[in-house]
């Protein structure tokens, strides 16, 4: 086996019993970087030279018994993560040259477990998107078959981990941006209950949705990385103060006695019957396992779009306000031109048409005259979402069902009609509503050869459930096991 | 209509956003064909029922106040657009 095929933990694994170094490991995947990217432009930044280094100081750490839990692990992250000294664009033009000055959270976690950064990932344009053709800089490609979309927001993410230009990685998920693309690609997408995961330094596009989370090969590497990143930080007041529990041990658990509820909305016309064919075929093997499939209903399901659409751009406008020129980021100031021109010309020309569109809907919703209409209903059927899941969850213990209505589209099929990207996201949004965790695992492919995601869901801080629901499936399959062909 | 031309304009100018008259075109189209699809809520009986801002309550998130690790004016300054070492610089207000 080819060192850019290992999944995470069998990285771990070969680095710790000395058999490869993390010099030996980054080079490797930094050749699988130069191999891949020409094709799949996963990358928007690259540390080469700084991961090298990196890597030895992790062999030089192991030697000395110090080795953390990623100790020499080389992966890129999604680039909505701050990384001191590392440019961090978020995949807009606004932030081409932002260098930050601190880590976020969650990467001071992963530098101290020992991992070593090769750079950043593509994505949609401040995570508005769910396709990658937002960002401000390039379309990242599905590494199953180019051309089509790898999804979105971490587009790049999912697509890298595929491809193995990096062993491991963490996206965002506001809407669905970790699940859906990791669907997409057939890796493994997990987004944690809302405050699992410190939000400080990750550039904030909705900050009552917004949640990291991991991007990984398999359920069990997911189980790692998430012991890493998640735990109480007192810079992130929504950050919750409970202990992390020992996710590896949930793994072996197993789903007999466990009651999967199916919601029958899920099941409804406009999922494709691949999807459909591949999501019950992975209820079936579950249930032969020994779960109980019940079925829910969650009746408020087809107004999560229209309340997230409204909530979504709201929080997005009010956060966006700060890209003014001021103290980092584009400036446009025109030769004696004012203040106010320095605004408009500078957030007119740094923000992409998507982001745009997302200000103006968010800065409506919240006008004077509109504020009870819009924002105010959403924030209350907000509440019907929510109920809808604490009903289902007095009767089962997590929820399975499709993480996207199709598989990848072709990339430039949707990017002129915004209401139907908005579509993809019909399965995963209610979840970030609800702050609920949530996990896309490989279930199959299409008979085009693109990937299938089977989504699990669970209450809140039931990552554990998740995890050994996931680990039940993927032991009995091996679609996680396969490559995409580069 | 769900919105017009001119409270388009209005919103851009709220947003401190400039557009170009194609654009402000194709936003109203684009924004008119999002709202008519919000208006699925408008279905719901909602009176009486509390808004969730959060998903999650959390309560007691204070802490002592505390001098914690700040950035000194050299990282602090380092993207800025124009300094002078100690302040932002901006264009002139008045």
């Amino acid at each position: 086996m080819e060192l850019h095929e290992l999944s995470l933990t069998q990285a771990v694994d070969l680095l710790s019993k000395g058999e490869v170094s993390s010099l030996e490991m980054t080079q490797a995947i930094i050749k699988r970087i130069e191999d891949t990217e020409p094709q799949v432009k996963a990358y928007l930044t690259l540390t080469g030279e700084a991961a090298l280094d990196q890597a030895k100081a992790a062999d030089q750490a192991r030697a000395a018994g110090s080795a953390g839990p990623l100790c020499g692990v080389p992966a890129g992250l999604k680039d909505v993560l701050c990384t001191a000294g590392v440019r961090t664009t978020c995949g807009s033009k606004i932030l081409e040259n932002f260098v930050p000055p601190f880590d976020a959270f969650l990467v001071k976690k992963l530098k101290e477990a020992g991992m070593v950064l090769l750079g950043k990932h593509n994505m949609d344009e401040f995570a508005m998107g769910s396709s990658t053709e937002n960002s401000g800089f390039q379309t990242s490609h599905n590494p199953w078959d180019l051309a089509a979309i790898p999804g979105g927001s971490s587009g790049g993410t999912a697509a890298s981990v595929a491809a193995g230009s990096s062993l491991f990685s963490v996206g965002t998920d506001t809407g669905g941006s970790i699940r859906q693309p990791a669907s997409h690609c057939g890796v493994v997408g997990l987004k944690p209950t809302y405050g699992r995961v410190s939000r400080f330094g990750l550039v904030a596009f909705a900050s009552s949705l917004d949640q990291a989370g991991p991007i990984t090969r398999s359920v069990a590497d997911a189980a790692l990385v998430l012991s890493v990143i998640a735990g109480h930080d007192p810079a992130d007041s929504t950050s919750a103060p409970r202990p992390v529990p020992d996710y590896a041990a949930s793994l072996e658990r197993g789903v007999k006695g466990l009651k999967l509820g199916v919601p029958k909305e899920f099941f409804v016309q406009g999922l494709d019957p691949e999807v459909e064919a591949t999501v019950k075929a992975a209820m079936a093997e579950l249930e032969s396992q020994g779960a109980e499939l019940v079925e829910v209903s969650l009746p408020h399901t087809e107004y999560a779009l229209p309340v997230y659409y409204i909530i979504a751009p709201a929080e997005a406008s009010s956060n966006l306000a700060r890209y003014d020129g001021v103290k980092y980021g584009l400036s446009v100031r025109a030769e004696g031109a004012g203040l106010m021109d320095m605004y408009l010309d500078t957030r007119s020309q740094g923000f992409g048409p998507e982001v745009i569109r997302r200000v103006m809907l968010g800065t409506y919703a919240l006008s004077a005259g509109y504020y009870d209409a819009y924002y105010g209903k959403a924030g209350q059927v907000r509440t019907l979402i929510r109920r809808d899941f604490e009903a289902a969850f007095e009767k089962v213990d997590a929820i399975v069902g499709p993480v996207t209505p199709t598989p990848a589209f072709d990339i430039g099929q949707k990017v002129d009609d915004p209401l139907q990207m908005y579509l993809s996201d019909v399965f995963t949004l209610s979840t970030n509503l609800a702050g609920l965790p949530g996990i896309s695992i490989p279930a199959g492919f299409s008979s085009a050869g693109r990937p299938i995601g089977l989504q699990i869901i669970g209450p809140h801080f039931a990552e554990e459930t998740l995890f050994a629901v996931g680990q039940a499936y993927e032991q009995a399959t091996d679609h996680h096991l396969r490559r995409p062909p580069l | 209509m769900k919105i017009s031309a001119s409270e388009v304009a209005h919103v851009a100018a709220l947003a401190r956003l400039r557009l170009s008259d194609e654009m402000s075109a194709k936003l109203t189209e684009q924004l008119n064909d999002i709202l008519t699809a919000m208006d699925k809520l408008a279905e719901l009986n909602t009176s009486g029922v509390p808004s969730t801002n959060h998903a999650l309550e959390l309560s007691g998130a204070m802490r002592p106040d505390q001098a914690g690790e700040s950035l000194d004016h050299e990282r602090a300054l380092a993207n800025a657009p124009d300094s002078d070492g100690q302040s932002f610089i901006v264009p002139k207000v008045i």
